[in-house]
Parts: C-alpha cells; sequence; structure tokens
C-alpha cells in the first residue's frame, strides 16, 4: 500500500517535471530527487567557497588600483554566490553548518579546478575568462534546472558571473597586448588553464553515470559533453581576439559538423586531482578549516550575546 | 601660477595624499580577511569595508597627483613610493591581527574618519569635499558594522572580551596620532581647506567611549604612544606591506595593466 | 533535519525600488536580529538592488500544506470575473 502511495505520488512528481513545472521546498519530492539536489548544490556552493582562494591569493598584489578593485568586489561575489547556494541547499531540510562540516572534512567535493595553483597575475585573468566562462556556460544551463530556488539563485549567479568573465578577458588581452614579458606571461597562463578548464564539465556522457537520472528529473538540463562543445566553441573565438593560442594541436573547426574538434582530455589527471592528489587539495582544505576554526570563538561571542540581548526593535515597513 | 599659490597646492597634495594613504593601507590589512572571515557574511562585510577604502584611496591619490602638477597617477603614487613617503597613521598599517583587533581598529579608526570627513565635506577646496561628502556616508556604515560588532564581542564570551581588551590596549595609545596637525598644515585649515582634526578629539573619545561602554569595554588607561606616520616614519610592518603590495608592479616598470 | 550548531537562519526580503512590495530574495545565518540585517545589506544590495530590507528568523514563517491545494489556491471557480480575460472588449482596443 505504502509503495503504491509513493509510486503514483512519484508519476505525479514526474509528470510536473515533464510539464516543466518548479519543484518548490515544500513539495513531496522523491529521496533520492532531495538527496541528489542536495549534494549537488552543496558541492555547487563549496566551489564558490574554495573557489575564493586562488584569486584572493592575488588580492594583495594586484599591479594597480583599478584591478585591486576589481579582484576584491569579485572575489567578494564568490563568497555571496556561496551564500545563495547555501541558501537554495537549506530550503531541502539541510543545515547550513552541517554542509560546511561536510565540506572541510573531504566527505563533500568542490569544483577540481580550484585544485590547481595562481602562479602568476595572469592566472586571474585565466579563471575569469576560462573558469567562470565554463562556468557560465554550466549555468545558464542550470538557471532551467527543474527545483525552483536552485534556479532563482542560478539567475541571480549568472547576473553577476558575466562581470567576473569580462573582467578576466580584459585582463589577459591588456597582457597579450602589452609588453612582451605580459604577453608571455598570459599565453604561459593559458596554457596551464585550459585543460583543466574543460575538465570542469566532468567526464564524457558515456562514462558519467548520474548523468541519466538527473536529466530525468530536470535537475541537470544539458548534457558535459554538449555544455563542454559550447564552451569550446565560445572560447575559441574569443582566444584569437585575444592573440593568445589554446594548447592543442587538433583544435580545428569541422565544417561537417559545425563545431570544433578538440583532443583527447586526459581524464587520469582529472580523476587523480578529483581523487585527491591535486597540487593545492591539502592546503585549499586546511586553510578553509583554519578560518573556520579561528572564527568559532567569534560566532560563540555573537551567540552569546544574542541571548542575553534583544537589539531595539525597529517597525517594519 | 604666483608661490603662494603653488605653496598652497602642494601643502594640499600632501594633505590629500596622507588621507589617502590611510584609505590604501587600512583597505590592504582589511582585504586580508577576504576568504579568512569567521563566517561567509563576514567574508561579505568586511570586503565591503575594504572596496569603500579602496574607492576613497583612489579618488584621493588620484586628486593628489593632479595638485602636484606633475602628472603622478594614482598606481604612481600607490606603487612608486617608498616607506619613508607614505604619510599613513601608524594605526592602519599595524598587522590584520585577529577579529577583535580588526573591528577594534575599524572602531577607532572609522569613528575618527567619519567626524573628519563630516568636516572636509565643507570644504572650500570642491573635490576634497565632494570625496569627503561621500566617504562620511561610507565611514558613518563602518562605524555602524564596527559598533555591532564591538558590542557583541565585549560582551559576548570571558574570551572575547579579554580579546577585545587587549586589542584596545595595543591600538589605544596609536591613536593620539590622527589628531596632530601635521607640519604646514595650519595654513590650510585657516583658509578653510582642510579640517584641523584636534578639533573632532573630543567627540570622537565621547562617541567611541560610549560604544565601548555599551559593551562593557572602557577606554583603557595606557598612555598614547610619539608616532610619526604622517612624517614618514612608520613601523616596521609598513615595508613588508608595500614590498608586497608593490612588487609586481615595480617588476614591470613599462608595463600598464 | 540536522541540529543545527550554527548561527540561526534569517529569511531576507527586500523591496527593491520605492512602490514595490518585499521580495523574498534568500536567507542568512546571523545571531540576531541586527547583525542580519547588515548582513543581508551587504550580501543581497552589494549593487543597490535594495531600499529596504526585511529580516525574518526563518523559525518564525508558518507555511500554508502546498497539497492542501483546495481552498486556498485554486482561482474559484464561481469567481471568473476576477480575470481579466473574462472580459470582452473590441478587438481593436488595447486595454
Ligand atoms: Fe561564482
Ligand atoms: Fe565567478
Amino acid at each position: 500500500m505504502e509503495q503504491m502511495v509513493d509510486d503514483s505520488l512519484e508519476d505525479a512528481f514526474q509528470h510536473r517535471i515533464d510539464a516543466e513545472v518548479k519543484i518548490e521546498p515544500r513539495d513531496w519530492m522523491p529521496e533520492r530527487y532531495r538527496a541528489s539536489l542536495v549534494r549537488q548544490i552543496a558541492q555547487h556552493a563549496h566551489s564558490e567557497i574554495i573557489g575564493m582562494q586562488p584569486e584572493g591569493n592575488w588580492i594583495t598584489r594586484a599591479p594597480s588600483l583599478r584591478r585591486k578593485a576589481i579582484l576584491l568586489a569579485k572575489v567578494q561575489d564568490e563568497a555571496g554566490h556561496g551564500l545563495y547556494l547555501y541558501s537554495a541547499a537549506e530550503t531541502l531540510g539541510v543545515d547550513r553548518e552541517a554542509l560546511v562540516d561536510m565540506l572541510q572534512t573531504g566527505r563533500q567535493k568542490y569544483s577540481s579546478i580550484f585544485n590547481y595553483p595562481t602562479l602568476s597575475w595572469a592566472d586571474v585573468g585565466s579563471i575569469g575568462w576560462l573558469v567562470d566562462g565554463a562556468a557560465i556556460t554550466n549555468q545558464l544551463a542550470l538557471t532551467h534546472t527543474s527545483y525552483g530556488p536552485y534556479a532563482r539563485a542560478m539567475v541571480k549567479i549568472c547576473r553577476e558571473e558575466s562581470f567576473h568573465q569580462r573582467q578576466g578577458f580584459e585582463l589577459l588581452w591588456h597582457l597579450s597586448h602589452g609588453t612582451e614579458a605580459q604577453h608571455e606571461m598570459a599565453q604561459e597562463s593559458v596554457n596551464r588553464w585550459w585543460w583543466p578548464s574543460l575538465m570542469m564539465f566532468g567526464p564524457p556522457d558515456h562514462s558519467s553515470p548520474n548523468s541519466e537520472q538527473s536529466m530525468r528529473w530536470g535537475i541537470k538540463r544539458v548534457s558535459n559533453d554538449e555544455l563542454r562543445r559550447r564552451f569550446v566553441d565560445m572560447t575559441v573565438p574569443q582566444a584569437r581576439a585575444l592573440g593568445v593560442l589554446l594548447p592543442d594541436p587538433e583544435l580545428r573547426w569541422n565544417e561537417s559538423t559545425g563545431h570544433h574538434d578538440f583532443g583527447p582530455i586526459n581524464w587520469d589527471e582529472f580523476h587523480r586531482v578529483v581523487g585527491g592528489d591535486g597540487p593545492c587539495n591539502a592546503e585549499r582544505l586546511t586553510r578553509r578549516r583554519r578560518a573556520h576554526e579561528e572564527g568559532e570563538w567569534v560566532r560563540e561571542a555573537a551567540r552569546s550575546w544574542a541571548t542575553r540581548h534583544v537589539p531595539a526593535r525597529i517597525e517594519a515597513a | 601660477m604666483t608661490d603662494a599659490l603653488a605653496a598652497t597646492r602642494s601643502r594640499l597634495c600632501d594633505y590629500a595624499l596622507a588621507l589617502g594613504d590611510d584609505c590604501l593601507i587600512l583597505s590592504h590589512r582589511l582585504s586580508e580577511w577576504t576568504g579568512n572571515a569567521p563566517d561567509f557574511e563576514e567574508d561579505v562585510a568586511l570586503s565591503n569595508l575594504a572596496l569603500d577604502l579602496l574607492g576613497q584611496a583612489r579618488g584621493l591619490l588620484t586628486h593628489a597627483g593632479e595638485l602636484e602638477g606633475s602628472g603622478r597617477s594614482e598606481d604612481d603614487l600607490a606603487y612608486w613610493r617608498d616607506d619613508l613617503q607614505f604619510r599613513n597613521l601608524i594605526l592602519v598599517e599595524q598587522p590584520k591581527g585577529d577579529f577583535a583587533w580588526t573591528v577594534t581598529r575599524n572602531l577607532l579608526f572609522s569613528t575618527y574618519q567619519e567626524l573628519l570627513y563630516q568636516e572636509l565635506s565643507q570644504s572650500a577646496e570642491p573635490i576634497l569635499a565632494g570625496i569627503a561628502a561621500k566617504g562620511a556616508l561610507e565611514a558613518s556604515y563602518h562605524c555602524e558594522h564596527a559598533a555591532l560588532w564591538t558590542a557583541r564581542l565585549g560582551d559576548g564570551t570571558a574570551e572575547s572580551h579579554q580579546r577585545m581588551e587587549q586589542a584596545l590596549m595595543a591600538l589605544w595609545p596609536l591613536t593620539g596620532e590622527m589628531f596632530e596637525l601635521a607640519p604646514g598644515q595650519a595654513e590650510l585649515v585657516s583658509a578653510g581647506l582642510a579640517v584641523d582634526p584636534s578639533l573632532v578629539l573630543e567627540q570622537w573619545q565621547l562617541r567611541v567611549g560610549e560604544k565601548l561602554q555599551d559593551a562593557t569595554l572602557s577606554i583603557p588607561r595606557v598612555p598614547q604612544r610619539r608616532c610619526q606616520g604622517r612624517l614618514g616614519f612608520h613601523s616596521e610592518h609598513l615595508g613588508h606591506l608595500l614590498a608586497e603590495m608593490q612588487h609586481l608592479h615595480r617588476s614591470h616598470p613599462d608595463a600598464s595593466w | 533535519m540536522t541540529q543545527s550548531s550554527g548561527l540561526p537562519l534569517w529569511e531576507i526580503f527586500v523591496r527593491s525600488r520605492r512602490g514595490m512590495s518585499h521580495i523574498h530574495v534568500g536567507s542568512l545565518h546571523a545571531a540576531d536580529w541586527e547583525m542580519a540585517v547588515q548582513n543581508a545589506r551587504d550580501l543581497y544590495t552589494r549593487r543597490g538592488e535594495g531600499v529596504s530590507i526585511w529580516a525574518v528568523a526563518a523559525t518564525e514563517i508558518h507555511a500554508s500544506d502546498p497539497d492542501d491545494k483546495g481552498p486556498l489556491f485554486d482561482p474559484p471557480a464561481d469567481k471568473v470575473y476576477r480575470h481579466p480575460t473574462f472580459y470582452e472588449v473590441p478587438e481593436d482596443l488595447k486595454l
């Protein structure tokens, strides 16, 4: 009997999804839908938070005050994105503190791209142009995701992301049209970030086990390979305009498919970095944990104050 | 240009530089919190403070360059001066410290800055007055942020109270410098161009004292230290800050970014 | 639901322009409402999106049951006159 009720609920649920009706927090949903959303949104939120580190690494060294202001605002935005996403995850009945704990104990992942180091100033440009560019490709698709709060968070985030990609592009443009040393800095950085950016879309469709169910539930709207293809097609002409080369000898326009062909991605490297053996995995988590631990006495003080004081009310209007 | 006018411009340039350097250096210290704050909400808040101050610094340094008439840009002034040429307060170059330290410094500095800017917004020098008017609004927001946290940390737990006391003991002796008139600036004050900071001392003590009292803290009984940041004599901290800030820019002297 | 060891959750509503209603924009964590409003200003109105902010303790929000759709949400069939399509107007008239 239980089972039958669940089945009919699940049918109704799938029906809603197929009709493009958004699922909202208090709607009935299959437990697996909820769990898989929590996992995906949390992982996305963690990526925004950890993503502050590689770029934050250059805030105090930005080579002009204008660039410093832009970078600071950008990294601040990423903290905001993390918060929008945790907020969306919390509508599913999980608590942010618990999610952050999962991140900090390594039980939930974040995007592997942030396990690569920022070794030169040009990396700030490459991250904005390529990494945010790839993120936008993915996030634009997610504005149509089936869960309302997640879709709304994506809309807000996408609005802010376009500034991120543009500032990265502009930064690199100045480098590649600057002195010889600057041009080299730009090219060297693009060489390092190109392949990891392609990996951001995840494993190829044929070996991506969770994708199919995610697509059926409308959580994922576009497949990994299709997103990757969109990104490459978008980026190639931008690279030409920038005057930098993308480090792939097999990259070329394919008249018959109407898309670019590109060389094989090193999935061994991808799995190694996802598995924890990337250049910065340990550093990123250590730093995150330290900030959290060092903040504990502050949060404790705020909690303690709030139990003994109620700030004077102002009337809502 | 008459000699007198040139002298006034040069004094005004020094004045704008001093105010701008305060903002630039404190902004740098606050930006060190981005990604390291006690909570994600606070990452956003502290970055906002840093951004406001950086904006003020850029306005003031750009204006200083114009007054100087040498064509030096905000970046020339930020990246190509050495420690001895910086005019900021010793207070703002102190390391980032813990969160109690940052909150305490923000309370002491933002209150000063708001009062100073309110006066300066009446300056007969229209550009300075404009920067100050906008800055006063931002500073009042910074004061609010500092006051909220001062109350919560001062009257929070035994640990947070103790940390606030320690920060106050260490930072209070560095505040005297804020209210000293730098050499050569009496003329600017009498011409209605600049503000004599000693005029806001009383109000500053009153306001800071109130906030501390709300937080079960009090003004520490410690003597002021002799600070000469306004003359270019800094603590050792500034050199390291500048080394980090200026290194990339100076490594590519002929580049633009 | 997991018991939180973090700070309480606040739902944030922002009025972006005079003449508009407050709209729910998301949530955040803070120890008390004053910090919640302060944080909301930084987080949800960084680009000058807001002129007024409400912070409501998440525990104080009471919701209707979404499956109890009868009386609350179904547009009462007997009040079709509430809908603009109920009225016939000449086709070339913009109304
Ligand atoms: Fe982001
Ligand atoms: Fe971004």
